[in-house]
């Protein structure tokens, strides 16, 4: 095993560590178990952005859009259909993951900021649907009434509906499946692919590559991983909020994913931590808040353009 | 039914005259720095409100003629201090970076003018009916439409005879030649951007004078101003003039038969005119991709 192989295992076992004992170690300084699983479940929305935007170099502003509907998704199911919270977690993934596809098709042979802008336009549809439908999504309040559901295995019962920890571990569970998977797919061929296209799509496409493809493809996959997130911050509030549709959500997932760095697979995850704790401490001290978060996205991408980690890699090269 | 198709018919050109006037500037920015500018909408309402604080003090013309230029010099300075450091970079900072201003730009009206909306009073004669038929017909409505009409033909005529507009074409076609022509591009940019911030100002005064003013009343405007660049066909200034008007008359029609569609209907049609002609109505093949 060479030094940078083994290094990368104890960053990765560190990183995991860290994760396990959250409510552990968060506790002492400040935090809360809801905050922790706050941070996993953007995070990995984030990271499934991420997916995207610095593994295939395409730049979605409308990832809201899937986040915010696996979260319907998931909320209608617990709400209407069934009382298991594994399927309105899957039933939540294949809304906002089969929407994800359809719209890609429309969407893929648009490149850069134009394929931004297309993204934010047709990701605003979904925001004006569960807005304007009240009748089923409740509208402006948001879609009531469910409640997540203690797991039930025949043998035992896990209560993650009143237990916080109980909860955090089975949404850290969630997370490490996920994860695992978007780690195995960017390890497969077709990872590499990926990141062929976004360092020269040109070349990529003169190698033979069907380009419009693969990141429809890998467009649909991060959408179905934005959903799974979604999914899970449903049952994290039991409460979905029309505005986890809106552009302006999708805009801190790409502020996650910038300020944590692009080019790292976890990058994404430190971006979502820091974030989601400045917006808590912010919204306690001040109401101008708003103000604040846009400060933070202007100093980020004028002095931190490569993100928290590309800053700490670069300083220590 | 004639006198309420018709209500809604012009009720839509008046709103589609005002995301002309947002796309437009928009798109002018788009095409030549590939800056998506999220903050045009924030600076609409900064139009808006110094508009509002001069009022008191020149009147409603000379608020109309003095916030749009100068929404336009904040513009300029914006755009020398924060966004010209992001040109060259992947377009994703600068995008980032004016949806952090956005953000700014409306809690700072919010905290300086308070969260409730102001009205902008008229002069009387423009705020009468023409008749009692045509009540929706308004004096206001009229100037409004007139002085978009008018902004929009000088906008064209500065593009078409002027050697800035010459200029600011060609580089939407090709920066990199008219840069190695020894024209400066840097320059170019800032006063293209002015441009853009300009028409925003205008019509933040004139929105201002319509519906009032409140500190969110640029994002609404936003989304439809991309879609009717994208429907009109990006890279077009045309494309884009017709796309506002082709979406405003839509979400006014939908209004008539099916209210609660009447936001949604220009997504629709944003969806239909994509399938059927990617590149949108008036975009020329490449400007894409």
């Amino acid at each position: 095993m060479t030094a940078i192989q083994s290094r990368k295992l104890i960053v990765l076992a560190a990183i995991w560590a860290l994760l396990l004992f959250a409510p552990y170690w968060m506790a002492p300084l400040g935090g809360y178990t809801a905050l922790a699983t706050r941070v996993l479940v953007l995070g990995l929305a984030a990271m499934s952005l991420n997916f995207l935007l610095g593994f295939t170099g395409v730049l979605s502003f409308g990832h809201a859009a899937w986040f915010g509907l696996g979260a319907y998704g998931a909320g209608l199911a617990l709400k209407y259909l069934t009382l298991s919270t594994p399927l309105a977690v899957i039933a939540g993934i294949l809304l906002g993951g089969l929407c994800g596809a359809i719209l890609g098709l429309l969407l893929v042979r648009r490149r850069g900021v134009y394929f931004a802008m297309v993204t934010i336009a047709f990701g605003q549809v979904f925001y004006y649907i569960a807005f304007q439908w009240s009748s089923l999504t409740g509208g402006d309040d948001g879609l009531r009434g469910f409640h997540r559901q203690p797991l039930d295995f025949g043998f035992f019962k896990l209560d993650i509906l009143n237990n916080d920890l109980t909860f955090y571990y089975f949404v850290l569970f969630c997370f490490a499946l996920a994860v695992g998977a978007m780690g195995f797919i960017l390890r497969s061929p077709f990872g590499r692919t990926m990141i062929a296209i976004r360092e020269n799509e040109r070349r990529s496409r003169f190698l033979g590559i069907p380009i419009e493809r693969h990141i429809w493809i890998a467009f649909t996959l991060s959408c179905f991983f934005a959903s799974f997130a979604g999914a899970l911050y449903a049952l994290v509030n039991n409460f979905a909020d029309p505005r986890g549709l809106h552009y302006s959500q999708s805009g801190d997932f790409v502020m996650m994913a910038v300020m944590g760095g692009m080019r790292s697979f976890w990058g994404p995850l430190l971006g979502a931590a820091v974030f989601v704790v400045v917006q808590d401490y912010l919204s306690s001290i001040t109401t101008n808040w708003m103000s604040f978060v846009g400060l933070l996205f202007v100093l980020v991408v004028l002095f931190f353009p490569r993100g928290l980690l590309g800053f700490f890699q670069r300083s220590k090269a | 039914m004639t006198q309420l198709l018709l209500f809604n018919i012009t009720n839509g050109l008046i709103i589609g005259a005002f995301y002309v006037l947002m796309a437009l500037g928009l798109s002018l920015i788009l095409n030549l720095s590939s800056v998506i500018n999220f903050a045009h909408g924030g600076f609409l309402v900064i139009g808006g409100y110094i508009a509002y604080a001069l009022s008191p003090y020149v009147g409603f013309w000379g608020a109309l003629l003095l916030a749009p230029p100068l929404t336009a010099i904040i513009g300029l300075i914006v755009e020398r201090v924060l966004i010209r450091p992001l040109y060259g970079r992947d377009p994703l900072y600068s995008l980032l970076l004016t949806f952090g201003l956005a953000f700014m730009i409306e809690d700072g009206t919010r905290f300086i003018f308070g969260a409730q909306g102001k009205p902008m009073t008229v002069p009387a004669f423009l705020s009468q009916p023409l008749s009692n038929e045509l009540f929706f017909i308004t004096g206001y409505r009229l100037f409004m439409v007139a002085v978009v009409i008018i902004a929009i033909a000088l906008l064209f005529l500065l593009l078409r005879y002027t050697r800035l507009g010459i200029r600011i074409r060609a580089g939407t076609l090709d920066l990199e030649t008219v840069a190695a022509l020894g024209i400066n591009i840097g320059m170019l940019r800032s006063l293209n951007f002015a441009v853009g911030i300009f028409l925003a100002g205008l019509s933040g005064v004139l929105a201002a004078g319509q519906l009032g003013l409140d500190p969110t009343m640029g994002t609404g405007l936003l989304m439809p101003s991309f879609i009717a660049i994208i429907v009109g066909g990006i890279g077009s200034l045309p494309g884009t003039l017709v796309g506002g008007l082709l979406i405003g008359v839509a979400s006014g029609l939908t209004a008539v038969f099916f209210p609660a569609a009447s936001e949604a209907v220009i997504y629709v049609l944003m969806a239909v005119v994509l399938l059927a002609r990617p590149r949108g109505l008036f975009g020329e093949e490449g400007m894409m991709t």
